[in-house]
């Protein structure tokens, strides 16, 4: 393997471990998506404020996932985003909506009201999630494209990558893709269950998150079971070293089985989802389910977006032109690019450090409804 | 053709709509990020409650503001991929990497430490409180400097070379792309002017509080910092606006005969103060491009070379290729009709060396490659249909220009008079005529944002029509889509946007209302 192969294998990693940040962060939509079943005002102000000192991290991740698929894999960021126009405009709405929802919804003079705003969060707590996903599952599903480079020397008609008429609106209609969405979706409200559980000092909440997390755990291990079963019976696009393309039946299947070190991964990764679950909802005194379930669910994406990339897999296969399917080799950024950015790379665990710490020292003190009611800044 | 003009237009329109959303929100934070992290310093060293509230206050409207900011800057980081999909291809490989580094570094340091800032008063310890404030100003200011270099490699591309085989430009230098002289004379421009509109937003909230005759010692505390670094801020950024005015006259020469409105132009060439241009003015018509105008002798050749006897090209010499140096010897540069020539001929080699690239002939690929870099800063003209169509927008460019460098001059006045209130509090409060000062102040507020505003839109209206310099015009950097839908994102991003703004502007002045109308420091005539 050459040194760009390693780069562009290394930088897929990273995109990797963002990605697998970014659904266990996805867990302040799937706790805005619960505003619904809370109608006191200090419960819901409670719920609000919990997931607002966590909200800037999940944007924070989603831009940063975004600017790094940019640096190091143009291609999927220029024939993603230009083709399924649509499917990203609705999840950059929803997001925009979020962003200065818990600001302003309590903010005396923010014109709409705070059932506006709170409305607002709903949105993007259900629309985010599934979207998210759906974008996600095209990687895995296939998407309507083409990828002509030399077309940027047609004056007339220099796009370079083309999408089907509608633009992103096909994926959504995708039952296998919209699957993998309302899956991400419970997950994320799974999530928030066991994060509320363990960031809220509120006996009221804590009983009705329990209920709340039996619910959405159930529908989302059934859901989960039927996205890995769709995943692995699908079939892939395989290259060989001189980059030709095509079809290959069962291809992630055979991934997790040639990669047998991913497979462990997976198994280690729902079984920790499921000890969260299960502990949380089998011991009224534990409050730490969030933890081995969130690391779980990072494990678990890691290895999707191993089986999508790695092995010689196009992540992004096209229905339209098998040889158009954007892989690590063709649609990354140059070995000088990735290795001015793996020098950048060095300092992310520095960020992380201190990203924990911050969280540790923020919220090593539960939530109760009495610091909210002493407190200068609340949501 | 015509579908595709729309779908330019629109994607352009709706990149501007977006980029001047965000741009009202952005210079706020920068600048009352650095103002409340002095306030807070001030308290840190004095334990004043007084401060305390004063930066409890500021901080408020920072997070309204910066909020919101939030909001529109993420749809600008995805439009380079959903409305400029052939652009991303084509500039990823440079574009793409200080957009992961802001992300990274800035972003992660920004969101985190605000959340200390806003909820950690009784959670951390003072010094760590302090830091943390002082962090997110920093990242706000981080932020600002990698999408800066980004945009300044736009302006000015460089360290990079084309790959013909890839069909895109890829990066060869990473330090020539963030420290070019036009990254780093648009990073200081750019957060020194925001310094000065936070100064002036304070000063603007002050005057309206001491209007209405409340807040007496929370104004003076407030103009006290915020004065400063109005004041600081408005003397470095005309500072580095004459270093970006250097490095426009010498990488974007275009640009800056729009910035004057001058067409042909001359040794000693003397810059415009004011005046008022031609409006059926046309290149190469004869007409003279002004109804009248003020202007300094000598002032545009030494603005631009800092040299007073330097030929400044007008555009016509520009599109003609004419230049000359001090001597008054003609210096060839190559005209606009050439460039295209060249710009063609580059697209016949690519397509040449497509070929021998598909049948591994490694000879000819390797002297093509040469061929095409040598000559590369051509390119962009193969897909002009005539060279004016490389002529940007010249009275929007000049009078934007104009009023920027007009109201800059009026604030160095302005701020050099509110420190004089500050240092002068009985005059401040008590002389009549200071009231003048406090509407003033109030009335400085929106000629700042549009000083601001029209900043970049001499930046970006001024290159037109290359999406980067040279290399790409608008119409090739965009997606395959529709005019209609671009079309329909636009209105509800309209829509959208002014919403939130009208919240935004509801809240920050319900807050100022409020401030004054619980703070009991009223003035004691």
């Amino acid at each position: 393997m050459t040194t760009y192969n390693l780069l562009q294998n290394y930088w897929w990693l990273i995109m990797s471990v963002l990605g697998a940040l970014l659904v266990f962060l996805l867990m302040v939509q799937g706790g805005q998506s619960m505003l619904i079943h809370y109608t006191k005002p200090d419960k819901r102000a409670l719920l609000i404020n919990s997931m607002g000192r966590k909200w800037e991290l999940t944007y924070t991740t989603l831009v940063t996932f975004g600017g790094a698929f940019f640096a190091s894999f143009p291609l999927f960021y220029s024939t993603s985003f230009g083709g399924a126009y649509w499917l990203w405009m609705l999840i950059l709405f929803s997001f925009v909506i979020q962003a200065i929802s818990y600001e302003y919804r309590s903010k005396p003079g923010n014109i709409y009201g705070s059932r506006f705003y709170d409305t607002l969060l709903l949105i993007n707590g259900i629309v985010g999630p599934v979207l998210l996903g759906v974008a996600v599952a095209t990687m895995f599903f296939g998407a309507e494209f083409t990828v002509t480079k030399s077309n940027i020397l047609n004056v007339q008609a220099a796009t370079i990558s083309q999408w089907g008429p509608r633009h992103g609106l096909e994926a959504i209609a995708c039952w296998k893709c919209l699957l993998f969405g309302v899956m991400v979706f419970f997950l994320a409200r799974t999530l928030a269950s066991l994060y509320f559980i363990n960031n809220i000092d509120d006996d009221e909440v804590n009983r009705s998150q329990h209920k709340l997390l039996l619910v959405n755990a159930t529908a989302f291990v059934v859901l989960f079971l039927a996205t890995v079963a769709v995943i692995l019976t699908s079939p892939g696009v395989g290259y060989d070293d001189s980059g030709n393309a095509q079809w290959v039946p069962l291809k992630y299947l055979n991934n997790y089985l040639t990669m047998w070190w991913a497979l462990i991964i997976l198994l280690l990764g729902v079984v920790m989802v499921l000890l969260g679950i299960g502990k949380t909802l089998l011991k009224a005194d534990y409050r730490g389910g969030i933890w081995p379930a969130g690391i779980g669910t990072v494990l678990v994406v890691l290895t999707l977006f191993w089986v999508v990339g790695y092995n010689n897999t196009a992540y992004l296969p096209s229905l339209l032109d098998v040889q158009s399917s954007l892989t690590l080799r063709n649609s990354s950024s140059s070995e000088f690019t990735l290795t001015v950015m793996s020098v950048v790379s060095i300092l992310v665990p520095f960020v992380v450090a201190y990203i924990a710490y911050c969280w540790y020292k923020m919220d090593h003190k539960k939530l109760t409804s009495d610091e909210l009611d002493n407190t200068d800044h609340k949501y | 053709m015509e579908e595709l003009t729309n779908v330019v237009d629109w994607s352009r329109a709706q990149f501007a709509l977006t980029a001047i959303y965000h741009w009202l929100f952005v210079p706020l934070t920068l600048g009352l990020g650095i103002i409340i992290a002095v306030m807070e310093t001030i308290y840190y060293r004095t334990k004043s409650e007084k401060w305390l509230a004063t930066t409890k206050f500021w901080m408020t409207i920072f997070g309204v503001n910066f909020a919101i900011g939030v909001a529109t800057g993420i749809i600008l980081e995805f439009e380079f991929g959903t409305n400029w999909s052939n652009y991303s291809w084509f500039v990823g490989d440079i574009f793409g990497a200080p957009l992961a580094v802001e992300g990274i570094l800035a972003f992660f340091m920004e969101s985190t430490f605000i959340a200390v800032m806003f909820f950690g008063w009784k959670k951390v310890s003072p010094k760590f409180h302090l830091a943390s404030t002082w962090l997110t100003a920093i990242g706000a200011s981080l932020s600002a400097l990698w999408i800066l270099v980004a945009n300044a490699w736009m302006q000015y591309p460089t360290g990079c070379e084309f790959n013909p085989a890839t069909m895109r430009n890829e990066m060869t230098s990473f330090a020539a792309v963030a420290l070019s002289p036009m990254a780093v004379s648009k990073f200081f421009h750019t957060v020194l002017s925001a310094w000065t509109l936070g100064g002036a937003f304070v000063c603007g909230v002050c005057g309206w509080m001491l209007l209405k005759k409340r807040n007496y010692d929370h104004c003076q505390r407030s103009l006290k910092v915020g004065a400063w670094v109005g004041l600081i801020g408005i003397v470095l950024t005309s500072a580095t606006g004459d270093s970006s005015a250097v490095a426009v006259a010498k990488y974007q020469p275009m640009k800056l005969a729009a910035m004057e409105g001058l067409y042909k132009g001359d040794h000693e060439q003397s810059i415009v103060a004011f005046g008022i241009l031609n409006p059926s003015k046309q290149a190469f018509d004869g007409q003279d491009p002004y109804l009248f105008n003020v202007s300094i002798p000598y002032g545009l050749s030494f603005l631009a070379t800092h040299d007073y006897k330097a030929f400044v090209p007008g555009i016509e010499d520009i599109i003609n290729g004419v230049s000359y140096d001090n001597e008054g010897n003609k210096i060839n540069t190559i005209s606009y009709s050439e460039r295209m020539e060249r710009g063609r001929r580059l697209q016949e080699m690519m397509a040449q060396y497509d070929q021998a690239n598909r049948s591994c002939n490694k000879v000819a690929t390797d002297s093509l490659k040469a061929a095409i870099n040598a000559d590369f800063k051509n390119f962009g003209y193969a897909y002009l249909d005539k060279p004016e169509e490389a002529i940007p927008n010249v009275p929007l460019t000049f009078y934007t220009f104009h009023f920027m460098v007009t109201v800059g001059g009026y604030l160095m006045l302005f701020m050099l008079l509110a420190l004089f209130f500050v240092y002068r509090p009985n005059v401040l409060n008590k002389a009549k005529w200071a009231r003048w000062w406090h509407i003033l102040a109030i009335i400085t507020v929106p000629l700042t944002y549009l000083c601001s505003a029209s900043g970049w839109i001499v930046a970006e209206v001024g290159r037109q029509p290359w999406t980067i310099q040279d290399l790409m015009p608008n119409k090739v950097a965009i997606s395959d889509l529709s005019a209609g839908y671009v079309q329909t994102t636009f209105w509800i991003f309209a829509v959208v946007f002014t919403a939130l703004l009208i919240a935004d502007i509801g809240i920050i002045c319900k807050q100022i209302s409020k401030k004054s109308q619980t703070d009991l420091e009223t003035v004691n005539d």
